[in-house]
């Protein structure tokens, strides 16, 4: 095997144990699935380097998932496993991938919308119940929901009830 | 419990070499951990390690002041909701320690910044360490806050400090969602019961001249918040209070209120009793 399909496999088994992480908050989501692992690197010198960026700024679940990232490259082979974080750019709801959004709705969270599009400026205030999109039930699939809560028990998290089927559920809220 | 959930519980119990464990309350590391820590020429050292601490100190003390709504707001929900805003501060706070003291360069990180400074080395504005009051009048000051810092982000979004340009394009998200919060409760409460419209206006009386302060520490956002102001003080069939100027310290300068020393008191009482704990 040539030294570049050896870095290859290498850069490929990285790859895939830093993926297959899980959310310390969203344990159905992957940091793949969810869109915070921006790069991984395999160095000639057989170190690994992950690059994360957070959620929300305050996340607490970010320390915990550096920590399991390093882990997960120390048990794939990589003695020297470094984890770097990337502010920029800001981590989106839009990142979540397709794969995500279906395991977040059949865990019975509803997943986000498209993230509000911001120009360059003054945020403009908007009153008034002015969510257009539709969030569907997890668990009955009625369009009919309402908001209860913009804030739920983790940050990235809003607090819902179908009006069909009476059921409370949590939505990702976009951001 | 799913499996997926004893993974996340169990991984908590384990033992890694990597000791980031927050779940045990130890092992903070630097939140800017693994960031590029150069600051740009041009930057003035100094000058900029000022200007994120007064960020941060806005942030933290502001944090404070929400967690302790914790146990007491109307109702489970809105507990809820202040403690994530709360949170949301304290990250952004953490990030401009972190920042302040690589600037600084003077070995201080945000621990330090945060639990070893005395109230006269703070540098928040005096609304932040204000006490709660009634849930009007932490309404009240909430809008106030989060209209002005959203203002102050959204302008240093730009800023020739990529690490600072990238903690406010993130902050102005979630400030976003703060200043909508703050402001659909003035609309409930002032356009609400004759009770909580009375309160309100209290609130507003009490609080408004401090946006002086606010305009002062960052003028360019003048314009805007006092927009945003008005536009929710009419949705909220509320007056703006007459101009009434009241003396005041400058937080800016280090004058603050009896009590930011209270406040302090209660947020570092942990970390000073004991400095070289680790646990």
């Amino acid at each position: 095997m040539s030294a570049v399909t050896a870095l290859g496999t290498r850069l490929t088994a990285a790859h895939a144990a830093a993926a297959a992480v899980r959310d310390p908050e969203l344990p159905m989501l992957t940091l793949a699935d969810l869109g915070v692992l921006r790069e991984v690197r395999v160095d000639e010198d057989g170190s690994a380097t992950a690059v994360l960026t957070p959620t929300y700024t305050g996340c607490p679940a970010l320390a915990e998932m550096r920590a399991d990232v390093a882990a997960a490259l120390r048990d794939a082979g990589f003695a020297e496993a470094r984890v770097e974080t990337q502010l920029s750019p800001a981590w989106s709801t839009d990142d979540i991938t397709a794969e995500g959004r279906r395991k977040l709705a059949e865990a019975g969270i509803a997943p986000p919308g498209a993230a509000p599009k911001r120009a360059a400026g003054p945020v403009p205030l908007t009153l008034g119940p002015t969510r257009a999109a539709v969030v569907h039930c997890p668990h009955c699939g009625s369009a009919d929901t309402e908001e209860t809560s913009r804030f739920g028990a983790t940050a990235c998290k809003a607090l819902r009830r179908c009006r069909a089927c009476r059921e409370p559920f949590e939505q990702v809220k976009e951001i | 419990m799913s499996s997926d959930d004893d993974h996340v519980y169990l991984s908590l119990a384990e033992g890694h070499a990597d000791d980031a464990r927050w779940a045990f309350g130890t092992g903070f590391e630097d939140p800017l951990h693994g960031v590029d820590q150069t600051l740009p020429e041009g930057v003035d050292a100094e000058a900029h390690a000022a200007f994120c601490l007064a960020l941060a100190d806005d942030a933290l003390v502001a944090a404070q002041r929400l967690a302790q709504w914790i146990t007491l707001a109307p109702e489970l929900e809105e507990e809820v909701a202040l403690a994530n805003i709360g949170l949301d501060l304290l990250g952004q706070a953490r990030l401009l320690y972190a920042r302040a003291g690589q600037a600084e360069g003077a070995g201080r990180d945000e621990d330090a910044l945060a639990y070893f400074r005395d109230p006269s080395e703070f540098r928040n504005v005096i609304l932040a360490e204000l006490p709660n009051g009634d849930f009007a009048h932490s309404m009240v000051k909430l809008l106030l806050l989060t209209s002005w810092r959203l203002a102050q982000l959204a302008g240093l979004a730009e800023h020739p400090d990529p690490v600072l340009a990238a903690v406010a394009r993130k902050g102005v998200s979630e400030l976003t969602y703060h200043r909508d919060h703050a402001a659909q409760w003035a609309i409930r409460l002032g356009d609400g019961t004759e009770e909580s419209a009375r309160r309100m206006r209290e609130a507003l009386a009490e609080l408004w001249p401090y946006r002086a302060e606010l305009y002062a520490a960052a003028p360019e956002t003048r314009d805007e918040v006092e927009a945003v102001l008005t536009q929710v003080l009419g949705a909220a069939r509320l007056a703006a209070p007459a101009e009434t100027p009241v003396s005041m310290g400058r937080g800016r300068d280090g004058q603050h209120t009896e009590h930011l020393a209270e406040l302090l008191a209660e947020l570092q009482s942990v970390a000073r009793a004991d400095p070289e704990a680790t646990w």
